[in-house]
């Protein structure tokens, strides 16, 4: 999960990362409010999480509290690279003196940690890489041994930091590596981490991917979510605990297993470029176990996704047993009664298919069709949804 | 020959006194492995009941290793546990574990990886893998042992039920060893050790590998197969059709701006000569145009 940069700014200040004073708005009167909150100069603040914000015009100086109002009710409702903003954050101003870069993430082709840091803060720190290599440090770091003071040190002077923050940053580094290890992060990063004009380090924008896997150890996570944003059906399917994610296709998709259902998406795309242009509507794992009641609320979720002209289930049985998949579509349809109404193309394979393609073949619902290769399916299911 | 595993590989079982550890030791020991025990610390003096077999229960991997011989070790703790059962393994140096459980935070897996390295002495497969089989011979982990035999296949995958579908489709040549590496950020046996030793093993003519959108894994794949792979290579990658930033359904599966597309692996494998298949069976009939079977 990626947090918003006033939900990563908050947990900084959780952990002892300098922060500025701020506050967050969904309105002009509470942008008002929260100016007169954090005092002075502010600066107006666009949530989304997406880069270029800046320049799309989404962050802002404000010299009082009126201003603070004009400004977030301009950029209230900005479309931000599709991102709708609705929120601002309010954030004293810092006079600032120096933009530097740090961040702590996971390193996956060398499993292992990484630190980034750079003096050329401020910018993507891809362009970093890419034209000034040379200024972007990056030091692995064992999970097991992490970061203290000493090992921050080190890295600090690998990368070059002025001797006058030096010590100031490592401090940081260290509070960061708690951040990270402490919070289950994937990636933390300061960009810029800035020294202000009378030589403070403060960490002024930051960015924080949390591990979904660890959410049994943070209860607090689930708070973070901003359901508002999220597609509405997602948040069904996440409700009945299916890995389910929206796309904007016509053949809605039910499979077992993460690899086979990625690659029924594209075989369905590759099969549907014959019909103009059919693509897959959605991913949906229904894992190991498909209950007649998993399938249901599977296929209640796809069906209820306008864009859907016809489903295709397809199912392997590994350790599913086909016959049991196949009382599960033929009892998913009995409850699901008069919602059903678009064609599904199911093709089964593996553990117990005789008994499986047998079960559908005698129920002879009238929106059931069977194929018996995968490749034959999603092109059958694309030719459907294209009629 | 086989990889990692034979028919000498003696199994225990992580988690045997759980429900998934019991029906999957149940599993391995009707396709003929030989499973020699179980490991749930605080039940260890006990001993399970399954199909005839009585297994002993141990509190420690090291009692069970010194008890049975064991030289494999299983995994089905639950997530929240999964760290301290292979840390447990890695110290008593058992020789090859298998992690299957799905959901272990990365910070977890980062550490008992680091760890192993440190150790020297064990190689994790997994987490979030169907683990591997050697038809006729071992199946360690959840893969189905019903659906082919032994043969001259290798195969190495991140996908569970994309390795039971390729695996169907060669099903009359049949296979050496399948391995599923699983689908973390963060694993332990990568599709080039797995080539390696695909590559150096006598009775391996002929390997797939299946990739899936995520990480750089593929790309480093097909960069290894150009310098060290002189065995025919078939490639399938999934994913084409998944959004930027979207996990799909595997914790590692996800494109991160311009990086660890399908389009990206696809060609990168291409350009280190192997064919990839748009499909499963097409993946399967480029093998068998290259085996000429």
């Amino acid at each position: 999960m990626d947090l918003y940069e006033y939900q990563a700014r908050d947990l900084f200040e959780k952990h002892g990362v300098p922060v500025l004073p701020a506050a967050i708005a969904t309105t002009a009167d509470e942008a008002e409010a929260a100016a007169i909150k954090v005092g002075g100069k502010v600066v107006v603040k666009a949530q989304v999480k997406v880069g270029g914000r800046g320049k799309a015009g989404g962050v802002k100086l404000a010299v009082d509290p009126a201003d603070a109002r004009e400004k977030a009710s301009a950029i209230l409702g900005m479309d931000i690279k599709g991102h709708e903003v609705r929120t601002v954050m309010i954030a004293a101003a810092a006079p600032i003196e120096s933009e530097y870069y740090l961040a702590i993430l996971l390193d996956r082709s060398n499993r292992t940690f990484l630190v980034m840091a750079s003096v050329a803060g401020g910018m993507e720190i891809e362009e970093v890489a890419h034209t000034a290599p040379e200024k972007l440090a990056k030091i692995p770091v064992d999970s097991n041994v992490g970061i203290d003071l000493a090992r921050a040190t080190e890295i600090i002077a690998a990368a070059k930091f002025p001797a006058d923050v030096a010590d100031q940053v490592a401090a940081v580094l260290v509070k960061l590596w708690e951040t990270f290890v402490s919070e289950d992060a994937t990636l933390v990063e300061v960009n810029p981490l800035v020294k202000t004009s009378d030589g403070k380090i403060i960490a002024l924008d930051g960015k924080v991917t949390l591990d979904d896997n660890a959410g049994f150890r943070h209860p607090d996570h689930e708070a973070l979510v901003d359901q508002a944003a999220e597609n509405a059906l997602e948040a069904a399917a996440k409700a009945k605990n299916l890995n389910y994610v929206k796309l904007e296709g016509q053949v809605g998709i039910i499979g077992n297993g993460a690899g086979l259902v990625m690659s029924t998406l594209d075989v369905v795309a590759y099969a549907g470029e014959k019909f103009g242009g059919v693509r897959p509507a959605n991913f949906l794992d229904i894992g190991g176990g498909a209950s007649a009641q998993v399938m249901a609320d599977g296929l209640s979720i796809i069906l209820g996704d306008k864009d859907v002209k016809s489903v295709f289930v397809n199912v392997f049985g590994g350790i599913t047993a086909c016959d049991a998949v196949a009382n599960g579509i033929v009892q998913a349809l009995e409850l699901l009664g008069a919602q059903a109404t678009k064609p599904i193309v199911v093709r089964l394979d593996g553990n117990n298919v005789v008994e499986g393609r047998a079960i559908l073949t005698a129920a002879a619902h009238p929106l059931v069709e069977q194929l018996d290769t995968m490749d034959g399916a999603a092109n059958r299911a694309a030719e459907l949804a294209a009629k | 020959m086989s990889i990692f595993i034979n028919a000498d590989s003696k199994i225990i079982v992580q988690g045997m006194t759980g429900s998934e550890g019991t029906k999957h030791t149940r599993r391995m020991l009707a396709s003929g492995s030989k499973v020699v025990g179980g490991v749930t610390p605080g039940k260890g003096g006990q001993s399970v009941e399954i199909d005839g077999h009585n297994l002993p229960v141990f509190n420690t991997v090291g009692e069970a290793m010194a008890a049975t011989g064991a030289n494999v070790s299983v995994v089905f703790v639950p997530p929240k546990f999964a760290k301290a059962a292979v840390i447990d393994a890695i110290d008593s140096a058992m020789p090859l574990v298998v992690v299957i459980t799905e959901g272990i935070p990365v910070h977890d897996s980062a550490s008992f990886y680091a760890y192993s390295l440190t150790k020297g002495t064990t190689r994790i497969i997994g987490p979030n893998c169907p683990g591997l089989i050697s038809p006729g011979k071992s199946n360690v982990g959840i893969i189905p042992a019903n659906i082919t035999g032994s043969g001259p296949i290798g195969l190495v995958s991140k996908s569970g039920t994309l390795t039971y579908q390729m695996m169907f489709e060669l099903r009359d040549i049949g296979f050496s060893t399948a391995v599923g590496i699983g689908g973390d950020p963060v694993v332990g046996t990568t599709h080039i050790d797995c080539l390696r030793a695909f590559q150096d093993d006598p009775e391996t003519e002929a390997i797939v590998m299946i990739g899936e959108i995520g990480g750089d894994a593929e790309e480093r794949a097909a960069a290894f197969i150009a310098e060290y792979v002189t065995k025919p290579v078939v490639g399938y990658v999934a994913g084409f059709t998944a959004p930027e930033g979207k996990t799909m359904g595997h914790a590692g599966a996800i494109v991160s701006g311009s990086s660890g597309t399908a389009q990206g692996k696809k060609d990168a494998l291409e350009a280190a000569g192997v064919k990839v298949g748009q499909t499963p069976s097409e993946t399967a009939r480029l093998l068998r145009a290259i085996m000429g079977r």
